[in-house]
């Protein structure tokens, strides 16, 4: 049980967050080379392309930067989250009405169209009290992307939230996912990472009163050379809250690198509260590191749950071996046992559409080709 | 009629003090329709001719041969060997998080079959093999022998022989870990499959247990890596009677 290492400031202003020199307890892991351009105080006007049709009763609006500070569930964390703060020309707005709801989801698909120039985005989720909805994001395409994505969920309101990350090869994605979760609020968060050079995301987990309840869940697959942080730094400032983490990762070939670090900050008045997190890592070869860093700070003696757990290891080939011995070819078996690794993680990923897509991509990672039948 | 022949089988093991040799020449032949059992005291070699046959990579085969019907049964891998009909029901099951018993069967029997079953018959034969062994419909849901009682680890096991319907079954301490309950529901499961007639079935025991409710035709005796004893069912009630002392000499509990 260690210090929370993300509990310091959240600003808009970017003096407080000097150029990283790599020995900050935040910077360590970071792949800093491939971000360079994204720690760079440099206005842009790289956009992403937004594929989406939405329903009518969905309404996605440009706002201004002033606008979205106000709206957005947290101040930025970090240079990259304060600089796409600054240099993003404001935000795209999804307003998801008080008490409504949408059984179906709302799928917005962002696309990179090139590497150069730089891209700074902003997108806000807002969802109103009492109303429920599912939102799926889908990143793809090629993009040095620095973005923020802040997500509110109101009183007594409900969100399944999906971002898949599945860039191109050369791609960088740095930003910040800001969730601020109101009473007796919902919200599961999926976080799927597949696709780019570098991926490097700080989810900050707010209160905004008691009865909230967070389920944080990620999933990532990283292949030779690619390199992944996960951060989420849960803040328990209200009582009688629940989070739940839980971040699985799987890594194979030379140079593919994984981090993640889950802080949870139980402060004094946040009694009652009920917290869990894990991550697994599955390393299917030798070329593969992966860093795991849990962190919990209880500052209550009243607390009605608080556990951690981290583990890394190796494919387990008697996994294997006890599904051949049933018949099945070893491509298939590998397959069964990384899908059924991430399964918890899958479970949560409530769009049928969307867990198939994933499945498919993991499977794809795997060079698992299906068999037409 | 299908013939599994074991012939001077020798493997050997990777162990702190380098390759040492588990096996030293074991001979065994099998036809399809036959029950025989092997036994014999812990560590002498029984589990280890399980896996080897299996194509467990820890077991090296140094030596011998095992064929079914003239085909070479150690140049096949794994998954050919249960494909050309070979079943092990292990003593110690793999736990498989994540993986559902349902989507592991209907894997395993379109693999072992060539083609998946139609999923309405499908559910229909899955249900009722479950059934017969006694194992409640929220097993299909379960993880693969994921906080699987010991018990129901071998009812999973046997399922799997049932719906696989192998050529030859070797049963590796299935008996292990059963109350009396248990070892009957399992051990019909086993008749059951034995029932049709074609199967060739190899028993590992340490005890007489099973063998009370499976019975055996021949009974092999197995001390240090060889087939010291072969007989009738009667030599499984002489190791009943007098333990294994009387096979393997001075010195060894029965």
């Amino acid at each position: 049980m260690g210090q929370v290492s993300m509990s310091n400031a959240r600003s808009y202003d970017l003096a407080e967050f000097p150029p990283p020199s790599g020995r900050e307890e935040v910077w360590r892991f970071a792949p800093r080379a491939a971000l360079k351009p994204l720690l760079e105080d440099a206005p842009s006007d790289g956009r992403l392309r937004w594929e989406t049709t939405l329903s009518e009763d969905v309404t996605l609006t440009q706002i201004t930067s002033e606008q979205a500070r106000e709206r957005a569930a947290s101040a930025p964390v970090d240079r990259i989250s304060a600089l796409a703060a600054k240099h993003a020309d404001g935000a795209r707005l999804l307003d998801i009405q008080a008490d409504a709801s949408h059984p179906e989801p709302i799928v917005l698909d962002l696309v990179g169209v090139g590497r150069e120039p730089v891209t700074w985005g902003q997108v806000l989720i807002d969802v109103g009290a009492g109303a429920k909805a599912t939102v799926v994001l889908r990143f793809s395409g090629a993009a040095q992307y620095a973005g923020n994505l802040s997500v509110v969920v109101g009183d007594n309101a409900s969100l399944e939230l999906v971002s898949v990350q599945n860039w191109s090869d050369d791609s960088v994605h740095a930003g910040h996912f800001a969730t601020r979760i109101g009473r007796d609020a919902r919200l599961r968060s999926v976080l799927v990472t597949l696709g780019g050079e570098a991926v490097r995301l700080v989810q900050t987990v707010d209160y905004d009163g008691p009865g909230g309840d967070a389920d944080i869940r990620g999933l990532f697959f990283a292949d030779a050379g690619q390199r992944f942080e996960h951060r989420s730094f849960v803040d328990h400032s209200q009582p009688h809250c629940r989070s739940n983490v839980v971040f699985k990762g799987a890594l194979q070939g030379e140079r593919a690198r994984s981090v993640w670090v889950g802080d949870v900050l139980i402060r004094a008045n946040a009694v009652g509260t009920q917290t869990y997190e894990i991550n697994r890592n599955l390393l299917l070869d030798d070329g593969p590191r992966a860093d795991s860093v849990p962190n919990l700070e209880i500052l209550t003696g009243d607390v009605a749950g608080a556990g951690h757990a981290s583990a890394t290891g190796r494919f387990d080939e008697e996994q294997v071996f006890y599904l051949r011995s049933r018949g099945i070819s070893e491509e298939e078996a590998r397959r069964l046992v990384v899908l059924g690794f991430f399964a918890d993680v899958l479970d949560g990923i409530d769009v049928p559409m969307i867990r198939a897509e994933v499945m498919r991509a993991v499977e794809a990672e795997l060079g698992y080709r299906r068999e037409v039948q | 009629m299908t013939e599994l022949k074991i012939h001077e089988l020798h493997v050997e093991v990777e162990s702190d003090g380098g390759p040492k040799e588990i096996l030293r020449g074991v001979n065994l032949t099998v036809v399809s329709g036959q029950t025989h059992a092997i036994m014999g005291p812990n560590g002498s070699g029984k589990s280890t001719l399980a896996y080897a046959l299996a194509g467990h990579p820890a077991y090296r085969i140094t030596g011998g041969s095992v064929t079914m019907d003239g085909e070479d049964v150690l140049d096949m891998s794994v998954d050919e060997r249960a494909r050309a009909g070979l079943f092990l029901a292990m003593q110690y099951p793999v736990e498989v998080p994540g993986v559902s018993v349902s989507n592991f069967l209907r894997t395993s029997v379109t693999a072992v079959r060539g083609e998946a079953p139609p999923l309405r018959s499908w559910l229909k034969e899955m249900r009722s093999a479950m059934a017969d062994l006694n194992v409640d419909s929220s097993f299909a849901e379960r993880s693969v022998n994921e906080g699987f009682s010991g018990g129901e680890r071998k009812r999973h096991e046997i399922l799997q022989m049932g719906l696989l319907n192998p050529k030859f079954a070797v049963l590796d301490e299935t008996d292990s870990g059963l109350d009396v309950d248990a070892l009957k529901v399992v051990s019909e499961g086993v008749n059951r499959v034995r029932a049709g007639g074609e199967v060739g079935v190899v028993l590992i025991t340490h005890t007489t247990r099973l063998l009370r409710q499976i019975p055996v035709e021949f009974v092999h005796v197995m001390w240090q890596g060889r087939i010291v004893a072969e007989g009738g069912p009667e030599l499984a009630d002489e190791i009943e009677a007098n333990g294994y002392e009387q096979f393997i000499g001075a010195g060894v509990a029965g």
